[in-house]
């Protein structure tokens, strides 16, 4: 089977430090892959080769079955891999939401009222339906983080990159984003600190370290556990 | 005013093109009039304030040097009435254009405004780069106002010392840094979404005939203003 995204001996540096050094990576179908490190590691610098935002000074990116040098070969792909950034702020530009999310069917070629329907439909799985007439940047933090997913599913990629998608988030919307990502069929990459989520949605995982990526067990285990919790009193 | 954005950006343009070449004070006074009268519950008395102060500083300056006969006459300052009449010309003018434009494009949403000019034909980038920018400005401005509570929250107090102005320096460097970064990180979202230099247009709906019929009114209305002039 050919993997989506096939990263071989990729090295990359930054201000003469070494931040990736010869990894490797391999994302196959329905893989859901969880990265787990140490902040400034470089988790977010290799989600950003994988699309081509950086480009590796040594070794091969190959998508979908392409080999990917140059930024014209990466642009076919992109609409295939949705990337959630960790600032919401950075992926939403349009005025309202609904224009937000018809955005990328739009650049793909989906008529005006195709890429409405898209963007509806997105809206609707996730569950915030009712906000596509809002505003974008008077949305909440997890009203916006759940809207940024919602524009990248209207382009039904075939692999998520989700670079911590639960920072800033609240009770209610990260219920919302769990059930869209567990609804959620195609393969994803999962960078987060929240080892809850991550046991959760992932399937494997990998440590990284030293630039590349070590295989990792993600196991669960009982722990009696305390703690606080928040009631409004009676 | 027609509903049809296009239409209301052109005729807000043929009104104050006609309203700036009035050249007679009683003319331009009874047309400032009616638009105060009709655009009165329209347009917010705080944005008609900006532009107001400017109209004062034409009061404080023509006057003075404009050559004409004296009216008032204070040592080496003399107050001409021709002055006076070119100020109140001006300012009757500048109000009733701001009134106009206020009242017709002030309450519309910046977004709009921007697929109404790209449906005039304007060049794209400029289109664009008129829409992006209210977005981000408020962005900028909220990391602005941030940067300057943390900056209090350390102690800091504005004087008028070398600290104070390096500190100043240091805001709005880190501001640009900022802002720079961020354009940056847009500019990727959208490439990754597959933009590739051309915005998505949606077509706006024809305008109706009221839209046209309205269009024609202060067309009529916009001659009308330039043929009283002449006479």
């Amino acid at each position: 089977m050919m993997p989506l995204i096939d990263l071989r001996g990729v090295s990359l540096h930054r201000d003469g430090r070494g931040v990736l050094s010869g990894l490797d990576l391999r994302v196959m179908t329905g893989d859901r892959l969880a990265i787990v490190g140490p902040n400034g590691v470089g988790k977010t610098t290799l989600l950003r080769v994988i699309v081509g935002l950086e480009r590796p000074d040594t070794g091969a990116v190959t998508l979908f079955g392409q080999s990917c040098r140059r930024e014209a070969d990466f642009r076919p792909h992109r609409p295939r891999i949705g990337f959630l950034f960790q600032d919401s702020d950075d992926q939403l530009f349009c005025p309202t939401v609904a224009e937000d999310v018809a955005f990328g069917p739009l650049n793909t070629g989906a008529s005006p009222a195709q890429a409405h329907v898209a963007a509806i439909d997105a809206l609707t799985t996730l569950g915030i339906a009712h906000l596509a007439q809002r505003v974008t940047h008077r949305l909440s933090g997890g009203e916006k983080r759940l809207v940024c997913l919602a524009g990248l599913l209207a382009m039904r990629p075939d692999v998520l990159l989700l670079d911590e998608p639960t920072n800033g988030i609240d009770a209610d919307n990260m219920a919302l984003l769990r059930r869209a990502l567990v609804a959620y069929t195609g393969a994803m990459i999962l960078v987060s600190h929240d080892q809850g989520f991550v046991a959760e949605m992932a399937t494997r995982a990998a440590l990284m370290r030293d630039g590349t990526l070590i295989a990792a067990e993600i196991h669960t285990h009982p722990h009696l556990h305390s703690h606080p919790h928040l009631h409004p009193k009676s | 005013m027609p509903r049809d954005l296009r239409l209301r950006l052109i005729t807000a343009f043929v009104l104050v093109a006609s309203l700036s070449q009035m050249s007679h004070l009683p003319l331009a006074a009874v047309v400032l009039a009616a638009l105060a009268v009709l655009c009165i519950g329209q347009v917010g008395p705080r944005r008609l304030l900006h532009v107001e102060g400017f109209v004062l500083l034409l009061f404080l300056m023509l006057p003075l040097t404009v050559p004409g006969t004296p009216v008032i006459t204070l040592g080496p300052l003399s107050v001409s009435e021709q002055g006076l009449a070119r100020a109140a010309l001006i300012a009757c003018k500048i109000s009733a254009s701001a009134l106009v434009l206020l009242a017709f494009l002030g309450a519309v949403d910046p977004a709009r405004l921007g697929a109404a000019l790209h449906a005039l034909r304007l060049p794209e980038p400029l289109v664009r780069l008129f829409t992006l920018t209210p977005r981000y400005v408020a962005l900028i401005r909220d990391e602005a106002h941030r940067l300057r509570l943390a900056m209090r929250a350390r102690g800091f107090r504005p004087t008028t010392s070398r600290h104070t102005w390096n500190s100043y320096g240091n805001l709005i460097g880190m501001l640009i840094v900022r802002a720079l970064d961020r354009a940056r990180r847009v500019d990727e979202a959208m490439r990754l979404r597959g933009f590739t230099g051309r915005m998505p247009q949606t077509a706006l709906p024809r305008p109706t005939g009221r839209d046209w019929a309205m269009t024609a009114l202060i067309g009529a209305l916009a001659v009308m203003i330039g043929a009283l002039d002449r006479i």
